[in-house]
């Protein structure tokens, strides 16, 4: 267990190391940040100066250098356009981006599960065929687009809730969160909703999908032979199978989440690291890119270690052993 | 000698298989009426975007022709050089008819050529994990993993913000976002493939590994494929139209569907409803006929699910 | 639910009474770009001064059309052709209570062109000028040749405490060091999402009427207009031009609108016999034909400036002869807006050697300024019309800025006739003579922006005899004269000047302002 765990911990910082190496050249490839940096009234020297206080006038290995030598201590450099260490600017906006996206995967499993229940136990009827149009629809329709709908109808038209922005933070067991207040959570909710609505999509096709395979499988046969009621079947045993799968997929998910959060951010104003990221992009803050995508990678070979971790101490069968490796 | 004769024999007990399910695939996929439709509009969708250039009134990519004295005109009006745009037309005076078949034509490219160099590339490696096994297939594996387990949006998004704009990049990005999703499904599929007993059998007849792979193992792999594919094509060329909206798709000039889109976000308050109606309206065909044959596929081919 | 919006109204007015003249009013501001940071010295860049207007005073202050007037200055005038002296306003108290003295004045100055990680300081400003204290209310600036334009520069300057001269950035984006004279307070800062100032009631000027603001950054224009539309903010700046038919009808909504200091115009190549875009019909070389002042001219003429303000800009724009808009400093009043037409352009056209055309690609951003590439396409429509066979390229500023400068191989400008804008800072025209139309010349700082490197000593001589001359009269007769050789010359095509747009709830109205600033001191209740 001992070597598994350090092996993937090595393959990790390999992963991290490589990725790094492509996206550092990657962006200091694209474009020319002083230039959009520098006031208009800069003359020639005072750009000069601005080159050299970024560090962008040394070769691009040499600036590699400097960021890995830093990287190892925990620093990833400086925000070009905020002054401030890349990676304090990302943790800052991180809660943001994971309420949201945390948000979005319970409304998805809350909403989407028993839909995709009721379109799997009676496929032919008029609501499964609806549910399962709007699940189409769901997953075809742009989210930007979606979003501004959104808004128009919930905000603007019948003034349910804000259009835009993060509402007031609460406090609970030590997290600080909108999750806790009446007006974070009126704040939370349509962008969480329209974050949702691909994944709610996808509940419902995954539940439907296993639905419909159970109901033909002989534990359920069996169970109705018993004479157990149509009711306790559903909910018993064949939720009790499909629920895990479901479960796990969906939780596969959250990344995906957080990747369409950029999206979700951006039309909501909603203060996350996707909306800092794609800033970063379009002004070419090349530090904050780069550590962003540091910040994932790692978070992402980290879930990657535990599931494979939890997956062996939930079921026997599988070893903690690379294949062959 | 062996090799011949059992090669054609198996190839022999096969065909005659082939051909019943074939024919009953046919049969399945036009008894649900939905997705014979949805087949119908995206051949048609993928006619009008071919035809483009024979049927329009205005090539939009050409700026003679555009004006920009046509900027926003509602659905119906005249345009300067004498024609209708039934659609109307757009902020810079593009005839959204006109535009939309023009921008189909990139979106479909995008769509359909990222999916298949993906589709191809994925296919090799995971039949190359499958073919070698051991260590090479654990490495290739869990590269597989780790680039499925991190969000494809996120890819493409950063590797457009490494490559810059413009069609080939947009491609190459969708290409390293995708690749992943097809490597395990042919991988998925040759592991089942390889407990089988015609596998085991061929390979006691003595058939070379490649032979089984390529022969027997792939073509086995291609009713999945076809699904992922299906799937994959509809979610890339969603993927264009949300990373246009983002501000690092394609450029302005030349719009795909998604520019057009994106465009439209800006009038969406105005009142000017065709510029985002009408653009909206042919990806969201485009994109949810392509998913409901996918779909459907989906169920005819999944041997559980028949009756 | 109309009923509901009316309840949530009454309730609003009730509230509204009940505070009554205490005036304890809370305004909320939805920014269309954020400021990148709350040190008033770290990057120099539109919504980072205007937010530090409100928390730190100038010397001078620039009012909504840019004119100066007294800041914490009461007076600066020159003592002799080397110095100014600037008298300083007594009695002013700093955030937390300390006095405002010339000493605070001397470690601005000092501090200002030094912030570490700066992209984009201040330096440009106080570059050649010494600071001297006097005494408390009396400091001199000192420079080494005549300098008119000491009043704009200082203007431009916020003045903050001795005692946050050694903070930090990240000790004012905290708010411990973000402590100056001016009308607001800080009150908490949060990137992203939210800035928010309470009204220093201690203030030596007018005292704001708002007893608190919260600037919320939404920098997707529909979302903004959504958020004003919903109530979420009183006032949103930046409307994008396509909204604002629909908001001129809405009853819950006024408008404030006023042009703006930046011009938006065409940079030609004049400095390359083979410009890397300008090809022969047909894709073959040709010697530039931007060289030839006629064509520069017939390509000013197949433009319709009315066109672009009317289609695109959707009327809100003025069309531009010159490089501001008249009322400012400096503007020539003998120039028209070049008159659309193109059967003189192709006539010139033909007359300089070209009856068939060739063909060019125009170059510009997409995200920088209001439409910018729907304009670029819509220039590239009307010149390919008169046969100059115009593509279009238009790409992020990211990318954009960088290659319209430098971009060639040999570190020269890339592109070969490019669309970009220009918002004088100062609110004079030297400000874009100097960088604009002056002859690129590196170790004099003249021509920083000059990408089609248009060159004429005559013009050149004008713009620097206007730079050295102190008296007001004769110096806006030199930068006249400057603007009108250039146009003459055609050094540049300009096409139309920006006109912001505010929108807020009926009820409140703001104070246009040429630098395109957002302040809550602007915002006023009718």
């Amino acid at each position: 267990m001992t070597v598994f765990i350090i092996r993937r911990m090595l393959q990790a910082l390999l992963v991290v190391f490589l990725m790094s190496v492509i996206v550092f050249f990657g962006v200091n490839i694209v474009g020319d940040p002083v230039y959009m940096l520098v006031s208009p009234d800069a003359d020639q020297a005072d750009i000069e100066a601005a080159i050299a206080r970024l560090g962008l006038d040394r070769p691009i290995w040499e600036q590699y250098w400097l960021f890995l030598k830093g990287a190892a201590q925990g620093d990833l450099g400086n925000s070009f356009i905020f002054g401030e260490p890349a990676l304090k600017l990302i943790l800052h906006h991180m809660p943001a981006t994971m309420e949201l996206a945390f948000s979005a995967l319970i409304l998805a499993i809350v909403i989407g599960i028993p839909l995709g229940l009721y379109a799997g136990l009676y496929p032919d009827s008029r609501i499964s065929k609806g549910i399962m149009a709007a699940s189409i629809f769901g997953f075809s329709l742009p989210t930007f687009w979606v979003g501004l709908m959104l808004i128009m109808l919930f905000a603007v038209e019948l003034r349910w809730v804000p259009a835009t922005g993060r509402g007031d933070l609460g406090s609970f067991l030590g997290f600080q969160s909108s999750l806790f207040t009446l007006d974070g959570l009126s704040h939370l909710f349509l962008p969480a909703l329209n974050l949702a609505l691909l994944k709610i999509s996808l509940a419902i096709r995954l539940t439907r999908a296993g639905v419909r395979e159970a109901m033909g499988q002989d534990y359920v046969k069996y169970a109705r032979a018993k004479g157990l009621s149509t009711r306790r079947i559903i909910l018993v045993h064949v939720m009790k199978n499909i629920m895990i799968p479901v479960v796990t997929v969906m939780g596969l998910e959250f990344g995906s989440l957080i990747g369409f959060s950029v999206v979700t951010e951006t039309i909501f104003a909603w203060p996350g690291m996707g909306k800092l990221l794609i800033d970063a992009i379009l002004q070419l803050d090349r530090p904050v890119v780069v550590a962003y995508l540091m910040i994932i990678v790692l978070f992402f070979v980290l879930i990657n270690l535990i599931v494979d971790i939890l997956y062996s101490i939930l079921d026997p069968r599988v070893r903690l052993q690379d294949q062959g490796a | 000698m062996s090799d011949v004769t059992s090669d054609t024999a198996l190839a022999a007990a096969k065909s005659a298989k082939v051909e019943t399910p074939f024919q009953r695939f046919r049969a399945e996929f036009f008894e649900s009426k939905i997705a014979t439709v949805a087949l119908g509009v995206f051949l048609i969708i993928v006619l009008l975007a071919i035809l483009a250039p024979w049927i329009t009134p205005q090539n939009p990519y050409d700026l003679a022709q555009v004006s920009v004295m046509d900027g926003r005109l509602p659905p119906g009006s005249e345009a300067f050089d004498g024609y209708t745009m039934w659609l109307g037309s757009d902020g810079s005076g593009r005839d959204l008819y006109s535009a939309i078949l023009y921008g189909l034509r990139i979106s479909l490219t995008v769509g359909l050529a990222s999916g298949v160099i993906a589709l191809l590339i994925g296919m090799a490696i995971g039949l190359i994990a499958a073919y070698a096994g051991g260590r090479i297939e654990a490495f290739i594996m869990r590269i597989v993993d780790l680039q499925l387990s991190f969000p494809a949006s996120l890819v493409a998004l950063m590797m457009v913000a490494a490559l810059g704009k413009g069609v080939d990049k947009i491609i190459l990005a969708l290409v390293i976002a995708q690749w992943a999703y097809y490597a395990r499904t042919v991988r998925a599929t040759a592991l089942v493939e390889r407990g089988k007993e015609y596998v085991e059998a061929a390979q006691c007849l003595g058939i070379s590994r490649s032979r089984v792979v390529f022969r027997h193992i792939l073509p086995n792999c291609m009713a999945p494929l076809i699904v992922v594919g299906t799937v994959q094509t509809a979610s890339a060329i969603s993927l264009e139209a949300t990373l246009s909206f983002l501000g690092v798709g394609l450029p302005q000039t030349e719009p795909s569907i998604g520019v057009l889109i994106a465009n439209g976000f800006e009038y969406m308050l105005s009142g000017r409803y065709w510029i985002s109606v009408f653009p909206g309206v042919a990806l969201l065909l485009t994109v949810v006929s392509i998913n409901l044959v996918g779909d459907h596929l989906r169920d005819v081919l999944n041997p559980r699910l028949r009756k | 639910m109309r009923k509901l919006t009316a309840a949530t109204a009454v309730a609003f007015g009730i509230l509204a009474i009940g505070a009554g003249a205490a005036s304890a009013e809370k305004l909320t501001v939805g920014l269309a770009s954020e400021p990148t940071s709350l040190d008033p010295h770290f990057h120099n860049l539109g919504p980072n001064n205007a937010m530090s207007v409100h928390i730190f005073d100038r010397l001078i202050a620039q009012d909504e059309k840019q004119r100066l007037s007294p800041g914490l200055a009461v007076s600066w005038q020159p003592i002799d052709d080397l110095t100014w002296e600037f008298k300083l306003r007594e009695g002013v108290k700093f955030h937390d209570g300390s006095d405002f003295t010339a000493d605070d004045v001397v470690c601005t100055m000092a501090r200002a062109p030094e912030v570490p990680n700066s992209p984009s300081g201040y330096g440009t400003y106080l570059k050649g000028k010494e600071v001297i204290k006097i005494d408390d209310y009396t400091v001199h600036f000192k420079t080494e040749a005549p300098y008119p334009l000491m009043g704009n520069d200082i203007s431009t300057i916020p003045v903050i405490s001795e005692a946050g001269c050694a903070a930090t950035t990240e000790e004012f984006n905290a708010g411990t060091a973000a402590i100056g004279t001016g009308p607001f307070k800080f009150q908490s800062y949060t990137p992203g999402e939210s800035i928010v100032l309470t009204r220093n009631d201690d203030y030596w000027g007018d005292a704001p009427i708002w007893s608190e603001v919260e600037f919320r950054p939404i920098t997707s224009g529909p979302s903004r207009v959504a958020s004003l539309l919903a109530g979420d903010v009183d006032m949103i700046s930046g409307v994008p031009t396509t909204d604002i038919a629909t908001l001129e009808g809405n009853s819950d909504i006024q408008l404030s609108q006023g042009v703006s200091n930046r011009v938006i115009y065409l940079h030609m190549d004049q400095f390359r016999e083979n410009s890397p875009f300008v090809k022969a019909n047909g894709g073959g070389d040709i010697v530039n034909p931007l060289l030839d002042v006629r064509v520069r001219k017939a390509i000013s003429m197949a433009i319709n400036r009315d066109a672009i303000v009317e289609r695109v800009m959707e009327g809100v724009a003025l069309p531009a002869g010159q490089l501001l808009p008249e009322g400012f400093f400096g503007v020539s009043d003998k120039l028209d807006v070049v008159a659309y037409d193109p059967d003189g352009a192709k006539a010139l056209l033909a007359e300089a050697g070209y009856p068939d055309g060739f063909e060019l690609t125009i170059h510009g951003p997409n995200d920088r300024y209001i439409n910018d590439a729907k304009i670029a396409e819509a220039i590239a429509q009307m010149l390919t019309r008169v046969g100059i066979k115009t593509a279009v390229e238009t790409m992020p500023r990211s990318v954009y800025f960088g290659r319209a400068s430098t971009g060639s191989p040999d570190g020269l400008p890339e592109f070969s006739f490019i669309l970009v804008g220009w918002g004088a800072g100062s609110g004079e025209a030297s400000s874009p003579l100097k960088s604009l139309i002056h002859t690129f010349d590196k170790d004099a700082g003249f021509g920083s922006s000059n990408r089609g490197r248009h060159s004429d000593p005559e013009t050149d001589a004008l713009i620097e005899e206007a730079l050295a001359t102190v008296d007001d009269a004769k110096r806006q007769e030199l930068l006249a004269q400057a603007t009108e050789r250039a146009i003459e010359n055609v050094a540049i095509i300009p096409t139309h000047f920006q006109v912001n747009t505010w929108a807020a709830q009926t009820g409140l109205s703001y104070v246009a302002r040429t630098d395109e600033y957002t302040l809550a001191t602007g915002v006023v209740k009718e």
